[in-house]
């Protein structure tokens, strides 16, 4: 359903309206979803809060939180003879220790953009003398589609398509984040499209462990105007429970057949989220009936010593101890055209989101 | 270190297009008349005040919903001629064609071209053909330079952006690129998706006469809107903020825009423009331009502010601001 420019206009001022009545403390609310940060500075929401409401952006944006070494193994089979590398358009530019799949595909290495996993299959069955290797980047939404090639790989009898997995599972890192000792977060705006597969019941741990209130939400300006609105009236009433805002895509039990696919395929692992360290059981590794599709398995590879690049700041950042602009490579060294860290790379990145939509103050 | 080379993207009137013209072409050219970086150059030829510009056309498909690569070739230097305050005159074409290209295409093409200088008012006087080898160039291009006479006591300058200044914006947005971006993928269009390719100078010089105190004008061609505007911004040392509530775009055009994910700020027109103006003489430029049929949808969307300097804020429908940049690139080449 589409409402009239108007009625958005209206219904924005009631939600912000009732936030500024409803809040009585300084209050630190964590998107964690990075189309959530986008869309939050694409509609200029933050302005529009009262200044002790605060929006901090989590570690929700899956480029940002795949570590260096990754690359850098993807960049090392990318050199390796006869190999094409699958990949989402988003992971090309991201720097790797000394080079990035970029730069790798400029030196003339195979590596090609997809939409979709599966169009990894067809350059697989056109070129069955090489070895097809897909990068399995992303949470439990792309994860499936993953899964789903792998069966149909299997089905398909390909013996030489593989997946580099560094697929990673939100509730866990949302148990880290709330451990953790130097963050304090007054409640959690769930991103709507994960939750839309793992369903409610996976985040009860956040009420039940550690009592912070948690909304699913949608991603237009309206859907999270009316989220923080659920989460600031659960504050001030002592609530600390997981509302769904966003019903009309997100069941209580999520996507069941989704999660068959990916159970099929996958298993729970232990996983590093750059920034954030180690996480238990927050990765999803291909478990042992597939293990022939897992490219770290059935490939051996030499991967160069991972780097950190000097002075970047986006693992402060993807926990939301640190804001972008306090990174001092931000804006200057560091521009979407020429990016440091991940978060300038991918669109959905904290620091990206505030270079390209910032905060100016018009007076008019 | 690495060989620098030219990418799409320099083509795109967006930042690393600016890029090139600060690097390359500036250091190359520079002159007072070049560095005042407007869509024409202000020359003084034995006490006559001309106007004169110059542009090349590389659109593909060569024909599409409402136009063609000639009609766009005239449009292109009579619009820009127009946003340099002066009445567009004498044109000339210059056509590379490529090896094997059907004769009976270039007969609409020049044909289209005809019929838009008449429709413009203006004479197309010198010419040049070139034919390269097959694979040289694709199809056809064009380049049409243009010269006209400014007019009497206009001072149209991005410099002369100020606080306090209204922004007119002529109609909607996209037509052109979407209508292009639509027929380059084969998708079928809404029959009332069509470029908005027209002449702007008959509405724009009568609006001169009448408003001599109109400060900026700019055709918010390749880059679109959002980087007219922040170009404006720069150049004037002065903020901007407009309105997204106020910002027609077609239904029809917002719905391909959704699919394609693409913003219509950032989208190209060929018969629009952006217009400065005090707010005193606001009214009086709006009648005026709704008499225009390609002025009928014209509307406040905007203000010139005092600060931040050089910025360019939208007012979301939400009613948040937030910084509209250029974009650092740009996602539609060839689209003029």
């Amino acid at each position: 359903m589409k409402i009239s420019n108007e009625e958005q206009k209206r219904s924005a001022e009631f939600f912000v309206k009732e936030i500024r009545r409803l809040t009585n403390r300084p209050l630190r609310l964590m998107e964690v979803c990075g189309t959530h940060t986008v869309a939050i500075f694409k509609s200029g929401i933050r302005q529009l809060l009262p200044c002790e409401v605060e929006l901090i952006s989590g570690p929700g944006c899956p480029v940002c939180v795949t570590p260096n070494d990754y690359l850098d193994m993807a960049i090392a089979y990318s050199r390796q003879k006869d190999t094409i590398i699958t990949t989402f358009g988003d992971m090309l530019k991201v720097p790797g220790s000394t080079s990035s799949l970029a730069a790798e595909k400029a030196e003339g290495r195979d590596i090609r953009v997809v939409y979709s996993p599966l169009e990894s299959l067809d350059i697989a069955a056109g070129n069955l003398d090489k070895k097809v290797i897909f990068l399995a980047v992303g949470f439990e939404t792309t994860a499936p589609t993953a899964a789903a090639t792998v069966l149909e790989a299997e089905r398909k009898m390909l013996r030489n398509f593989y997946v580099l997995s560094a697929h990673k599972r939100v509730p866990p890192a949302l148990n880290a984040l709330c451990a953790a000792d130097d963050i304090t977060l007054d409640g959690l705006l769930l991103p709507g499209h994960v939750s839309a597969i793992i369903g409610e019941q996976a985040y009860a741990f956040l009420s039940e462990r550690f009592s912070v209130p948690a909304v699913i939400a949608g991603f237009e300006a309206l859907d999270i105007l009316q989220a923080v609105y659920f989460l600031v009236k659960q504050i001030r009433e002592g609530k600390a429970a997981v509302e769904n805002q966003y019903r009309r895509i997100v069941k209580p039990e999520g996507n069941v057949a989704a999660r068959n696919i990916l159970s099929q395929v996958y298993e729970e692992d232990d996983a590093v989220w750059r920034g954030i360290g180690l996480i238990n059981f927050s990765g999803l590794k291909v478990n042992a009936k597939y293990r022939r599709f897992d490219a770290e398995e059935s490939i051996p590879v030499e991967v160069e010593p991972t780097v950190e690049p000097r002075g970047c700041r986006c693992g402060e950042v993807l926990r939301g101890v640190a804001k972008p602009f306090e990174c001092s490579l931000f804006g200057d060294i560091c521009r979407p055209e020429q990016p440091v860290g991940s978060c300038m790379v991918s669109v959905e990145g904290a620091c990206a989101a505030w270079y390209r939509y910032g905060t100016g103050r018009w007076q008019i | 270190m690495k060989e620098e080379k030219i990418l799409l993207a320099h083509g795109s009137g967006g930042k690393l297009s600016q890029k090139l013209i600060e690097e390359v072409m500036r250091p190359a050219f520079s002159n007072p008349a070049l560095d005042e970086m407007h869509d024409g150059a202000k020359v003084t030829v034995n006490g006559a005040k001309l106007a004169f510009t110059t542009d090349s056309h590389v659109v593909k498909p060569l024909f599409f919903a409402g136009g063609d690569i000639g009609k766009l070739a005239v449009c292109g230097t009579v619009n820009d001629l127009a946003m340099t305050g002066a009445k567009a005159l004498y044109l000339s074409a210059g056509f590379i064609i490529e090896e094997g290209f059907p004769q009976s295409d270039l007969l609409r093409v020049v044909d289209s071209m005809r019929q838009a200088a008449f429709q413009a008012n203006v004479t197309i006087v010198t010419g040049d053909t070139k034919v390269v080898e097959k694979g040289a160039a694709d199809g056809i291009y064009i380049n049409t330079a243009g010269v006209g006479a400014l007019i009497e006591g206009v001072n149209i300058s991005p410099q002369r952006a100020c606080s306090g200044q209204n922004i007119i914006l002529t109609g909607s947005l996209g037509d052109h690129a979407v209508t292009i971006m639509a027929e380059r993928h084969g998708l079928t269009l809404p029959v009332n998706i069509t470029s908005d390719c027209a002449p702007l100078n008959g509405m724009i010089e009568e609006l001169l006469y009448n408003v001599p105190e109109i400060a900026v004008l700019r055709d918010p061609t390749r880059g679109g809107l959002a980087t007219v505007l922040n170009e404006v911004a720069s150049q004037a040392q002065a903020g901007i903020i407009i309105n997204e509530m106020d910002i027609p775009v077609n239904p029809e055009v917002m719905a391909v825009c959704d699919m394609l994910g693409y913003d219509p700020l950032y989208l190209a027109n060929e018969g629009k423009a952006v217009i400065f103006v005090e707010s005193v003489h606001t009214d009086k430029a709006l009648a005026i331009l709704k008499q225009h049929v390609y002025g009928r949808n014209a509307k406040v969307i905007g203000q010139v502010t005092k600060d931040p300097k050089g910025q360019v804020g939208l007012r979301t429908l939400v009613g948040g601001v937030r910084l509209l940049d250029m974009l650092p690139g740009d996602q539609l080449p060839r689209i003029c």
